[in-house]
């Protein structure tokens, strides 16, 4: 289907400046887009008719400890009118901070908050940034790539 | 998920009071905690607690194979397994590349719509009892134990199936089992109209359901909404019909679509589905087509067991996929099924192993729960627990 193939051409003619990579694999076309850029770029996403993409479906990180900004967002867009979806990346040190996306989606609200459980990234503008799966005084955060997958 | 155990009475005004609902009670359909602020009856704020449940499978799976994953998938929306079984399988084949066989794929859209009429069957039977009408619940547990047996007699297990496998099924369907299932659905709509003419049309029923919990268009995509709780509110989407997988462009279905986006609506809709399943496995049983239901990828698929007792090439292919896994090309994928309780994504990244890098699973009950704040402020009380069972939420599945 050329997932997001046309929305990522649209961002690189638009914002040539803030797009660090981009690709595709099975035809869903990703884009990276510098940290600092990113609300500017998702109001756009969102509120641009040729983009239109009204519902953010996922937020999640993926660890790379060796990375010099080790914590990678990503965001899966979709848009209901153009039946479309759109893989969006940014990359982060350690802790963040993150830009809150939960004033543009409201499903950013709840999917932050458990990146933050689970990977102890910030996110900063998001109005109740608390734990949501694990217990409030737990300390660790799981999903990081130094937490023990199993006690060998 | 905070530890505090509240019934706090506000210090000035005794009808205010927070306090818990739940997480173990049976009208929160599993471990759901809500602690809400009551200013008598009337809901001031409610605020959801998670996480009781939580299993930590995305890190799990980063040290199983993709085959030793399926099990876990089970546990996740725990009344509807089969649909996840085949939302994980179709991902990692995604990942891979490869296509199963036509009479695989139609049994996948067996598998998915008879776990959508199991699922449906249980949300409706408690839904009603939450709200006092107890015959329902014998009705639909009645005929679930039906689709129970079925999926018994087809996996070898009620709730635990791990009934795909990567490239295909863990077994073929026999003619027999094609035949009871016929029964089922020559049966089934029949039991739906049968359930409709306790509560379409039921006054009570009507004055819980109609105009509470309403939910506009907008808002349902704002908040990340999908499935029938979304359609209620007329959003004609469904993984399905816009991005259809297994085969299902090849169905002659509707989507059931709302309008009101209240609880009577999202009751409506989940009717609608049952019978439209009914169809679809009709058509399903009807054009199964022949041949394999497995790829013919030794490197990927389990060899026969009889060749693995004879045949040396055979058993070193059982033995790896068994001990190692299979490897998986690098690279990062989303992949999204209609599972009955909304959008059921994995996005999997992987870097060349035989385990994904990072799994994330996008569970459709997380994001709908989490506009139960926005349906049940400003209600009353006993809404609380109508709007909780018309989202549908499955805890394993929230916190996963």
């Amino acid at each position: 289907m050329a997932d997001g193939r046309q929305a990522v051409e649209r961002i690189q003619e638009k914002f040539p400046d803030a797009v660090l990579d981009s690709g595709s694999f099975r035809d869903q076309h990703w884009v990276e887009i510098e940290i600092d850029r990113l609300v500017e770029i998702c109001n756009w996403l969102r509120n641009d008719p040729e983009n239109a993409y009204d519902c953010l479906v996922d937020v999640t990180a993926v660890h790379w400890p060796d990375a010099p900004r080790p914590m990678q967002l990503v965001y899966h867009l979709f848009s209901y009118s153009r039946n479309d979806r759109l893989r969006l990346k940014t990359r982060t040190g350690d802790t963040g901070p993150v830009p809150t996306l939960s004033d543009i989606w409201k499903a950013a609200d709840w999917n932050e908050r458990e990146t933050y459980d689970m990977f102890g990234i910030r996110f900063d503008g998001h109005h109740d940034l608390r734990r949501i799966l694990m217990p409030d005084d737990y300390t660790d955060f799981p999903l990081r790539k130094e937490f023990p997958l199993y006690r060998g | 998920m905070s530890k505090d155990h509240t019934f706090e009475r506000h210090p000035d005004n005794p009808d205010i009071v927070t306090m818990n609902m739940g997480p173990s009670h049976p009208a929160t359909h599993g471990v759901l905690r809500l602690v809400l602020k009551l200013d008598g009856e009337r809901v001031e704020s409610c605020v959801p607690h998670l996480g009781y449940l939580h299993r930590g499978m995305e890190k799990i799976a980063e040290n199983r194979t993709y085959l030793q994953f399926i099990p876990y998938t089970d546990r996740m929306d725990y009344l509807s397994p089969l649909a996840a079984n085949v939302g994980f399988a179709l991902a990692v084949e995604e990942l891979l590349g490869v296509e199963v066989p036509p009479r695989c794929q139609a049994i996948r859209v067996i598998c998915c719509e008879l776990a959508r009429i199991g699922s449906h069957q249980l949300w409706l039977g408690t839904h009603a009892l939450d709200l006092g009408a107890a015959t329902v619940f014998f009705h639909t547990f009645k005929d679930r134990e039906w689709h129970y047996d079925l999926v018994e007699d087809l996996t070898g297990a009620r709730l635990t199936t791990s009934f795909t496998r990567v490239g295909g099924m863990a077994h073929d369907v026999t003619g027999d089992w094609l035949r009871k299932l016929h029964e089922f659905v020559d049966a089934t709509p029949g039991r739906v109209d049968e359930y409709e003419s306790l509560l379409t049309k039921n006054a009570i029923w009507l004055g819980r359901t109609q105009g509470v919990g309403r939910i506009a268009a907008k808002e349902a995509i704002d908040y990340g909404m999908t499935g029938p709780s979304m359609r209620a509110s007329g959003v004609e989407h469904d993984v399905r019909k816009d991005r259809p997988y297994s085969g299902y462009e090849n169905y002659d279905f509707e989507i059931a679509v709302g309008t009101e986006g209240d609880i009577y609506d999202r009751y409506l809709v989940r009717m609608e589905e049952m019978r439209q399943s009914c169809r679809i496995l009709d058509q399903a049983m009807r054009n199964l087509p022949e041949g394999p239901v497995n790829i013919d990828d030794p490197k990927i698929f389990l060899p026969p067991k009889k060749q693995v007792l004879t045949k040396m090439e055979e058993l070193i292919h059982q033995f790896m996929i068994v001990t190692e896994g299979f490897e998986c090309p690098a690279g990062e994928i989303y992949h999204s099924t209609e599972v009955p309780k909304g959008e059921l994504g994995f996005y999997i990244v992987s870097t060349a192993g035989r385990s994904p890098y990072r799994l994330r699973i996008r569970s459709p009950s997380f994001n709908n729960i989490a506009t139960l704040p926005h349906l049940v402020e400003g209600g009353m009380v006993a809404d609380v627990i109508a709007n909780i069972a018309s989202l549908d939420p499955v805890m394993g599945e929230v916190d996963r």
